[in-house]
């Protein structure tokens, strides 16, 4: 079937005239495509590399000693390093101090994000009401506003009721942040889960809510892992906001910690600030690697299904 | 039961007729207050706050106590009769529209990529992408800072050293504008490019290879099926993620903030994100400059949202 189909790719037309010549196409044309797919793999591999040389370059800075560093050649392997600047991290008092306030900031906005914005994608996808075309759209229009133009109110409105430089301050706007694109995400999951389930379920003599946790809440982990993943991320890596709500050094997150450590290092010892870098970045790469399937295949699902 | 849930999970990606609703409806209310409530006071009471100080006045007094004072419409006559604010809007747009393209180009062509090559390069692209897309911004801010470095960094080393251009031996990148953007257009399009690639990548696998198989069959060339099928097909997810693109691109601060931090001339290099940051003690001006700015964003994106709209149901 495909000795047939293959010519027809080409271009050649089938009939039988050309059929000798067209097999020889076919010939010449299947090493082609085996040698373009070969000279299309390297390619992959070497963007793959460029893409990333920069973690390889943090990762391998931070092993290196300041006389490396600011050496005439650069060192290209991390043989024969020191641990020395991830020490002088790890004994640093406001690193630990900025893993706590990141922390409990990131807790909150999980715990916070995940429930509101499970019960809401309930809502929009098993429920039919009016008004649910509007919210589906404030969520979606929401996103739209650059929260970079926001700063300063939401400064204004934390000062208000006392929250600016408080963990609960900052993990509040990040919640409304992180919200609706979290329901968008999770709306595309409770739809998958088809609800003839929940009925069958029924039918088996459970009730309403215990069809609902026994039977499509576990379906949904997988949704609700990756919709906290991204909370994570977010939480976790956001700088602006923090610059803005949190001006006290005492309250700094670790983006700000980081921040601070690059302005006093700068042109001095870039192997702390790689090896500062390093920690911040290593847990999240790790925790991203594990789940990011489920993230790129919840934004799409959201976006192709009601 | 248990045995039927990994297969229900595994079809999540397929297309399922909407649920049928006929449950009380105050219960979907209600499960929407607490969502509501957050965004409302994080978001839209800031929203709508913005707004109003846009028409007022935040001096000096102002920081001592007194009551805001009513400008109408003088701080957007203030901002729209001065020059600069006029050119940081120009390079904020000129910079979005090339970071968006530019990502949307590069992501797509390795979308394309990871699907024509095989099983081993797919992964190690995929993953080295990954370890891009998880870095921190911050993380990936100061590793490229290093790079780029005026002494030690990479870059001067490789273009004065290898490629022999020994002027780049001792080249500050982010002292001239040009170079400046430069710098965080690879910064940016370098931490963007996974997001599209993966989006991208995710939709070309949703295209039904029966389609393909049957335009091949017509006599379709490779070229023709991409234009005339496979885009077609993965027109929403190109449209969801070109829209993200350009709303992030425009409003881009932390990397314009922290490259200025490291340096560089501020005002030659602001962008509307770190110009409103510059008017942090004037809120009527900042507020004022943040409404123009979503007014833009609107306008950029305000009839590629009702495309959408009219498309997706919903």
């Amino acid at each position: 079937m495909s000795a047939v189909a293959a010519p027809t790719t080409l271009g050649v037309p089938a009939d039988r005239p050309t059929r000798v010549a067209a097999t020889r196409a076919t010939d010449s044309g299947r090493s082609q495509t085996s040698t373009s797919r070969r000279v299309l793999g390297a390619l992959a591999i070497v963007v793959a590399i460029a893409w990333v040389f920069p973690i390889y370059w943090m990762i391998n800075s931070a092993f290196q000693p300041l006389n490396k560093l600011q050496a005439e050649d650069p060192t290209w392997l991390p043989l024969g390093g020191t641990v020395a600047n991830f020490r002088q991290v790890i004994d640093d008092g406001t690193f630990w101090q900025a893993m706590r306030t990141s922390l409990a900031v990131v807790v909150l906005v999980l715990f916070a994000a995940l429930i509101f914005a499970f019960l809401a994608a309930l809502a929009v996808s098993r429920f039919r009401f009016k008004g649910r075309k509007s919210f589906i759209l404030a969520i979606l229009v929401v996103q739209m506003i650059p929260a970079e133009g926001l700063f300063i109110s939401q400064y204004q409105v934390l000062d208000g009721w006392g929250l600016v430089n408080k963990v609960l301050g900052l993990a509040l706007v990040y919640t409304a942040a992180i919200l609706p694109f979290t329901i968008w995400m999770l709306r595309g999951f409770v739809a998958g889960v088809p609800i003839e389930l929940e009925e069958a379920g029924m039918v088996d003599g459970l009730s309403r809510v215990g069809a609902f946790f026994r039977i499509t809440f576990p379906l949904l982990a997988p949704g609700l892992v990756a919709a906290g993943v991204f909370g994570f991320l977010q939480a976790w890596n956001e700088y602006t906001l923090a610059l803005v709500v949190m001006t006290d050094p005492e309250q700094r997150t670790l983006p700000l910690w980081l921040q601070s450590l690059v302005e006093s290092n700068r042109a001095t010892d870039w192997g702390v600030v790689m090896a500062g870098s390093a920690v911040i970045a290593i847990p999240v790469i790790a925790f991203f690697l594990l789940v990011q399937g489920r993230m790129t295949s919840g934004l799409v699902s959201g976006a192709v299904k009601g | 039961m248990a045995a039927t849930a990994p297969t229900v999970a595994g079809t999540t990606a397929t297309p399922v007729p909407p649920a049928r609703r006929r449950r009380p409806k105050v219960g979907a209310y209600g499960l929407l207050v607490p969502a509501s409530i957050i965004i409302g006071i994080a978001l839209g009471y800031p929203l709508v706050r913005q707004f109003v100080i846009s028409f007022q006045e935040f001096g000096l007094k102002q920081q001592f106590g007194a009551a805001p004072e009513w400008v109408g419409l003088q701080n957007y006559k203030d901002l729209l009769t001065d020059s600069y604010v006029w050119t940081v809007i120009a390079r904020s747009v000129a910079f979005c529209l090339v970071n968006a393209v530019v990502t949307m180009a590069i992501g797509m062509s390795l979308a394309v990529l990871m699907q024509r090559v095989g099983r081993s390069a797919r992964i190690t692209l995929q993953v080295s992408l990954l370890l891009a897309w998880g870095t921190p911004v911050l993380a990936s801010m100061t590793v490229w800072q290093w790079l780029f470095d005026t002494q030690n960094g990479l870059i001067n080393w490789t273009l004065s050293n290898v490629l022999g251009i020994e002027s780049m031996a001792q080249h500050s990148w982010i002292i001239e504008p040009l170079s400046f953007f430069f710098v965080a257009t690879v910064i940016v399009v370098w931490m963007s490019v996974p997001f599209v690639a993966f989006s991208v990548y995710a939709g070309l696998l949703q295209v039904p290879t029966e389609t393909m198989e049957a335009a091949q069959l017509d006599g379709a060339s490779a070229r023709q099926r991409f234009w005339g099928i496979t885009i077609p097909m993965i027109r929403p997810v190109l449209s969801i993620v070109l829209l993200l693109q350009v709303i992030w691109d425009l409003k881009v601060f932390t990397q314009i903030y922290v490259l200025q931090r490291a340096g560089a001339p501020t005002r030659d290099t602001n962008l509307l994100g770190t110009l409103i940051y510059s008017y942090s003690k004037e809120f009527g001006l900042a507020g004022a400059l943040a409404t123009i700015m979503l007014v833009l964003t609107l306008a950029l994106t305000g009839f590629y949202i009702r495309q959408m709209l009219k498309e997706d149901e919903l």
